[in-house]
């Protein structure tokens, strides 16, 4: 555990420093290349709004009117046997389908619990630590004109169930409580 | 897909309000989602560009070639239809490399590359080839090393340490990524025994 807290914290910033001294020793123009690339964050912030503008207001209407408790209830034994949060449920429906909808799902349960309570931590690390399989395989079948996906869907899927479970299986042993 | 678990959040939580006399947290919950989206992208701007930013350097400086170069000897043993020289494997290596620093923009032009230089392998058959559904399961299980959006919503909401999901993330990730190349094998060699059969 000691270990894993070591690495979050110092990974950071050691990777910071060796990319900007290797970059100058590289002779890069390090600050010409970082504006450059920094231009491609404020496109990319600006396009995420409108998925998540969408997804907050249906997880929101959805959880104000009652619903989202009610069918939590009704899950929440089945989950709980096998030591999957309730709360997570909906996130790990959503995971493989939409990455962008999946995000506003992961900001919703950190506003709702908090960024470091037990939901916020095993909520961001699915998020980070499993991509959007739908839209992976539609993207790159689709461009390259691949009609048979043969066991490429199934393959994805089941590698998303091992994500998530091991998600929360990590999450247990380095933060449970 | 996502389509139809959207209008269904939205309408069953709007018929669910009805019966249970919570319209008028419904109506609030509509502009209250939609300003904290707004809010948090706008959030998230500050990190986005500094890391991507930084991502740039790295490509520039060429860090990304050295990394496929360190890991070619292990995707070479993953993908043992692709020829050593040929582009594909150059492509797929990138791909990787750019997936593992959060260069998802850079990443995907890179994989569709990656996929025809295989599809040309496989005759330019319609049909998705070994490599092509490894390559794909690889990507699905996720490779990045630090997850950027994340840490910038941790920031946005007042996390105590943003980046303490790291050592977590990575940890999932490398079981997610090793179980989807476990997975892969096995549906291929139950295609091939079902074939020779």
């Amino acid at each position: 555990m000691g270990i894993v807290s070591i690495i979050s914290l110092w990974f950071i910033p050691v990777l910071i420093g060796f990319i900007l001294v290797y970059g100058t020793f590289k002779q890069v123009p390090t600050y010409e290349s970082f504006v450059e690339g920094g231009k491609e964050g404020i496109k990319i912030a600006f396009s995420i709004i409108p998925f998540l503008v969408g997804m907050l207001v249906a997880i929101s209407v959805f959880r104000a009117s009652g619903a989202l408790d009610y069918f939590m209830d009704m899950i929440r034994p089945a989950l709980e046997a096998i030591g999957v949060p309730a709360e997570i449920a909906p996130l790990a429906i959503i995971r493989p389908i939409s990455g962008n909808a999946a995000l506003g799902m992961t900001s919703d349960l950190m506003a709702t619990y908090g960024p470091d309570s037990f939901i916020g931590r095993l909520a961001s690390t699915i998020q980070g630590s499993t991509d959007t399989t739908f839209y992976v395989l539609t993207v790159y079948f689709g461009a390259v004109g691949i009609k048979k996906m043969g066991d490429a869907l199934k393959v994805g899927l089941l590698a998303d169930l091992v994500g998530i479970a091991s998600a929360i299986i990590v999450v247990t042993l380095v933060f449970g409580n | 897909m996502v389509n139809i678990i959207w209008v269904a959040m939205t309408v069953i939580g709007i018929i669910f309000a009805m019966f249970n006399g919570t319209m008028q947290d419904v109506n609030e919950a509509v502009f209250t989602g939609a300003k904290e989206a707004v809010t948090l992208c706008i959030g998230l701007i500050s990190i986005l560009v500094f890391w991507l930013g930084m991502m740039r350097i790295a490509e520039d400086a060429g860090l990304l070639q050295i990394l496929a170069k360190l890991f070619r000897p292990i995707v070479k043993r993953l993908f043992p239809e692709v020829p050593n020289d040929h582009p594909a494997m150059g492509y797929i290596l990138s791909n990787m490399m750019a997936n593992m620093f959060g260069l998802g923009n850079a990443a995907t032009p890179l994989g569709i590359k990656a996929m025809e230089e295989m599809k040309r392998l496989n005759g330019n058959k319609q049909e998705a080839s070994r490599s092509m559904i490894t390559f794909l399961a690889i990507n699905t299980s996720s490779l990045t090393l630090i997850p950027t959006t994340v840490i910038a919503i941790r920031m946005n909401y007042n996390s105590a340490s943003p980046t303490d999901i790291v050592g977590t993330t990575l940890i999932a990730t490398l079981c997610s990524t090793i179980g989807a190349i476990l997975i892969d094998r096995y549906f291929h060699y139950r295609r091939t025994r079902k074939g020779r059969m």
